[in-house]
């Protein structure tokens, strides 16, 4: 049945719940529920968004105990009967309210050599990349990564080990390490081969089944796994 | 109830995948030191293995027999999962087949055994 209002909870730090009535609207997402809390009933409510049309992935809430990106979230998907709890992304230090701290996220992209590793200068000529090679279609089914930290929140490796370098990190360490521009080979393969590295995934494909952008994470980390192993068997002989 | 809510947002078929193959591992790692137990009774008092093993005739014990042999199995396909999926870079239509394939063999397989007993 549908409901003119809306019974929103939304989750204010470790014992405090806030309780707001929300009008329903037939196109309204979740993102919109709590810029109107914030709009019309408490001033105080901190939350981030910027583009609100999935670009920059800064609105990425639990829903529900989902991680969802809430700006391209439909609250009419998430409804339990009228009812919604919103809290701040799983597995990151919280700010205030909804806000959480993205640091350990980004730091953890750059350890894992999530940066350009160039070998050419702006003299020489610009190498051609093979559209259709296989290193190339694995580079590119992570280059749409949004940096929300949804697969990062939805990762129980990451709860069980702060310091493992999360689904995001290591999607985007694959995709440099197939990516005929970079040659940050051996960089990469040490930054991911570690204790904190892609060996402790388990395999538990929370990071693909709600990545909002429909990447997989899962199978960039089996590739690195493989790579690593590869590169361990050979320096052995 | 904050914690079956966690769970029951993470119960997507690849963690359940997941936690099914640690819990029938766990399972197997506890009776393993028991059944280790009962084997050496072979060398140190054989009357007394005599007696565990005519408790394997009991209904009960047969039921809990099932409940092992059911671990081993999911515990070996969760195994033969992981290795298939980090090590062989499948394709998703790849990766159903080889399903569908395994399914069907296990099938047949399960066919052939019910006529045997």
């Amino acid at each position: 049945m549908k409901s003119d209002i809306l019974k929103v909870t939304i989750e204010r730090g470790a014992d405090r719940r806030d309780v707001f009535e929300v009008p329903a609207y037939d196109n309204q997402t979740v993102l919109d529920v709590v810029s109107w809390v914030q709009q019309n009933t408490d001033p105080t409510l901190s939350y981030r968004f910027a583009c609100r049309v999935g670009m920059c992935g800064s609105c990425a809430m639990m829903v529900n105990g989902v991680p969802r990106w809430t700006c391209r979230t439909h609250i009419s998907k998430v409804l339990d009967g009228n009812a919604v709890t919103i809290g701040p992304l799983r597995n990151l230090p919280v700010i205030k309210d909804l806000a959480v701290d993205m640091d350990p996220f980004f730091d953890k992209w750059v350890a894992a050599e999530g940066v350009h590793h160039g070998g050419l200068t702006r003299d020489d000529p610009i190498a051609p990349v093979d559209q259709t090679s296989p290193a190339r279609v694995e580079a590119n089914a992570g280059i749409e990564c949004i940096n929300c930290s949804v697969c990062y929140a939805a990762c129980d490796t990451v709860a069980g080990n702060p310091d493992y370098l999360g689904p995001a990190a290591l999607q985007r360490a694959w995709s440099l390490l197939n990516d005929a521009k970079d040659e940050g080979r051996s960089a990469i393969l040490e930054a991911v081969s570690g204790s904190d590295g892609c060996h402790n995934c388990h395999s538990m494909g929370s990071c693909t089944t709600y990545c909002p952008n429909e990447l997989d994470p899962m199978s960039a980390i089996a590739g690195l796994k493989r790579e690593t192993a590869k590169s361990f068997f050979k320096r052995g002989r | 109830m904050k914690a079956a809510q966690g769970i029951t947002s993470r119960a997507h078929p690849l963690w359940l995948a997941y936690m099914l193959h640690r819990l029938s591992g766990l399972g197997l790692a506890l009776f393993l030191p028991f059944h280790f137990w009962v084997l050496s009774m072979a060398m140190t008092d054989p009357a007394r293995l005599d007696g565990f093993l005519r408790l394997t005739d009991t209904g009960l014990v047969k039921l809990v027999e099932f409940g092992l042999v059911f671990l081993l199995a999911v515990h070996l396909f969760g195994g033969l999962r992981l290795i298939a999926m980090e090590w062989l870079p499948w394709s998703a239509p790849q990766k159903t087949l080889a399903a569908s394939v395994a399914a069907l063999s296990f099938l047949i397989a399960a066919l052939f055994f019910m006529k045997a007993i």
